[in-house]
């Protein structure tokens, strides 16, 4: 095992897969000493030499025995471009896993709402993959994401299958219509405000822009869930990963230690505050 | 265990220092340079700064001369501790085709700390908090801060800009030191009473040149040192301030403070508390030699927030509103205690003369105006 959580591990890009026009899914494996396993929900901070590190969480199946890490990277800056454009054999730095779970295991009994916007879906796949995985632990499984248009989904064959797959109720949405689209056009607070949700017997989990989570955590509150009974993947700029350097701060919360995954209860009165 | 008191006289005090040395530390300690009392490595007690004392207020530090030869008559300097703790800059590791190599600073020898006043005796142990513990420690600073030897100060002359009387942590210094001195001038002389903290402490003094002190000296150095709680030029309210803070998120005082505020960050360098850092990455011309170091950030930075899109927080308000609310609200949610020691040396650095008690007062005017207000509705 890594010991020190400042020193990355070096593994190799074995698979990469292009998911949108600007998201690419890497499949790492470790060149060393493999990482601990990883919980839905954790992150780990990705580095491409030369270029720089970024945190990214893991959104592979939580199941992968063979000590691969599946990660999906939106290029929005220099780093993550850099980490898009990896190609099988390159070799990639990675500290962690890193950070709370969304503890699918506490869920058990209950149904799932599984709300995901644009790249959010990423975080969110493992607790699908581990709901399809012991199915027989949970009530209804609701995954609802929504993306800008119909490219912009990730994981769409997977996405396809789901759809499919009579253990999951799965609603698609795209915020504007769009030529060959048959399925929802709206945010996914349309299809979710629809939901026929037993408040006692939900846990929802949600991740995705930040006004997204909170319109999403609003219209489940209006339906009777509590607070604490919906969890949030956040996000802030983050550099150590292990609570020590202050840049993830978000009120009381450091992210990268206190979550990512923090319960609306806790996050709330936070996300209320502008530029907090 | 207790020890008994010594007393040391000023070739005593320069003993300690060859002793220590002698030891393999390196001793540290209060030295004039840039018309400023700095901390470096001293080779004997002629390195202390001898007559000197300092004048501080809101934007203003400016040494004075005393009448006497006092060493430790002086009140926070521009540096703290922090400084070789928590190194302003600081190899984390390099890569190369082989892999990711940790930088090695174990071979460093340990620091012997002299003259460290309650204020930042209490900071070095908020540093450890923060640092030293978790489930991630920083195992550099762990291994600076385990072979640590602290010499305290009992600080007998505070400044315009000191509160720790307030925040609870000084003027006597709490736990954590293996000697603290008092500095005593009079008519019988130049000495330091000396207490020992612990085994090891009390084993350099068995070393070095000593008399044991009398009951009336250990009684008169210790009632130096609390009479100096009198004496502090500023006090922080004594309210509850993690809830005070919690409760002005919103407070219309973050834009006052920051029409002042000129985000240039000189509080969290000299606080002897912050900890914030960021890291740069940077790499030969050929691609096959990396390195990444760590440095010192601080919040009041455009870039400490930044997310893909731009930064969380990019006004001057809520860069001001996240320092104070760490410093003295959130660090007790994160690490338990209060971030704020009360060595006000963010005061005297402030190049517009900002004052966390000031602005604490304020917060707590506007609540009362705002509970008045409600009232009267």
């Amino acid at each position: 095992m890594n010991a020190d959580p400042m020193l990355p591990a070096r593994y190799l890009v074995a698979d990469t897969r292009r998911e949108t026009h600007d998201s690419v899914s890497l499949r790492i494996v470790p060149a060393g000493e493999p990482l601990p396993a990883f919980r839905p929900g954790q992150f780990t901070m990705l580095y491409r030499q030369g270029v720089g590190e970024i945190a990214i969480s893991v959104s592979g199946d939580p199941s992968a025995a063979d000590g691969s890490l599946t990660q999906t990277i939106r290029d929005v800056g220099a780093v993550s471009r850099a980490l898009c454009r990896c190609e099988p054999g390159d070799i990639v730095g990675v500290r962690g896993p890193f950070g709370t779970g969304w503890d699918l295991e506490s869920a058990a009994g209950h149904d799932l709402v599984v709300v995901a916007g644009g790249v959010g879906l990423a975080p969110l796949r493992p607790v699908v993959l581990g709901a399809l995985a012991r199915r027989a632990e949970f009530g209804r499984v609701v995954v609802i994401t929504g993306a800008r248009n119909p490219r912009e989904f990730l994981f769409r064959e997977q996405l396809a299958g789901w759809a499919d797959d009579p253990r999951l109720e799965v609603t698609l949405t795209i915020d504007q219509p769009a030529a060959h689209w048959h399925g929802q056009v709206g945010f996914v607070t349309e299809p979710l405000a629809r939901q026929e949700t037993e408040p006692a017997r939900t846990i929802a989990f949600l991740c995705g822009p930040e006004p997204m989570m909170r319109f999403s955590a609003e219209a489940l509150m209006a339906r009777q869930i509590p607070a604490a009974s919906i969890r949030l993947s956040l996000e802030r700029n983050m550099k150590c990963g292990v609570g020590l350097c202050g840049h993830c701060q978000l009120g009381p919360l450091l992210i990268c230690r206190d979550g990512p995954i923090v319960d609306y209860e806790t996050a709330q009165p936070l996300l209320a505050v502008r530029e907090l | 265990m207790t020890f008994p008191a010594a007393v040391l006289s000023m070739a005593g005090l320069d003993e300690l220092i060859s002793t220590l040395a002698g030891d393999g530390y390196r001793v540290v300690g209060p030295t004039l340079r840039d018309q400023a009392i700095v901390l470096a490595e001293l080779t004997s007690a002629g390195d202390l700064p001898a007559g000197w004392a300092v004048q501080t207020g809101p934007g203003t530090y400016r040494l004075k001369r005393r009448a006497d030869s006092a060493v430790f008559c002086h009140s926070a300097g521009p540096q703290s501790w922090k400084q070789f703790l928590h190194p302003p800059d600081r190899k984390l590791w390099s890569a190369d085709r082989d892999g990711f190599h940790p930088a090695d600073d174990r071979q460093q020898p340990p620091f012997a700390f002299l003259g460290v006043r309650a204020c930042d005796l209490a900071a070095i142990d908020t540093l450890a908090g923060v640092l030293g513990a978790g489930a991630w420690p920083d195992r550099s600073f762990r291994g600076r801060y385990r072979g640590l030897f602290v010499v305290a100060a009992g600080c007998t002359e505070p400044g315009g800009v000191c509160f720790c009387a307030s925040m609870g942590t000084g003027p006597r210094p709490g736990p954590g030191y293996d000697l603290a001195l008092t500095e005593q001038i009079d008519q019988a002389g130049h000495r330091f009473v000396v207490e020992a903290g612990t085994e090891a402490g009390a084993q350099v003094i068995a070393r070095i040149s000593h008399r044991a002190a009398g009951e009336a000296e250990l009684i008169a150095a210790r009632a130096a040192v609390d009479a100096a709680a009198a004496a502090m030029g500023r006090q922080m309210p004594a309210v509850d301030l993690a809830g005070l803070l919690a409760a002005s998120r919103d407070s219309v005082s973050w834009e006052q403070v920051a029409e002042r505020c000129l985000t240039c960050g000189n509080c969290t360098m000299v606080c002897p508390t912050c900890f914030c850092t960021t890291t740069r990455d940077s790499s030969g011309e050929t691609g096959e030699h990396a390195e990444r170091w760590q440095h010192w950030a601080s919040c009041f930075e455009l870039d400490f927030s930044y997310l893909h899109g731009g930064s969380v927080r990019s006004s001057g308000e809520s860069r001001y509103r996240q320092w104070i609310t760490h410093k003295l609200g959130t660090w007790h949610d994160q690490f338990g205690r209060s971030g704020c020691v009360g060595c006000g040396r963010c005061i005297a650095w402030c190049p517009v003369g900002i004052d966390i008690t000031e602005e604490i007062a304020t917060l707590v005017a506007l609540r009362e105006e705002g509970a008045g207000e409600a009232a009267g509705d």
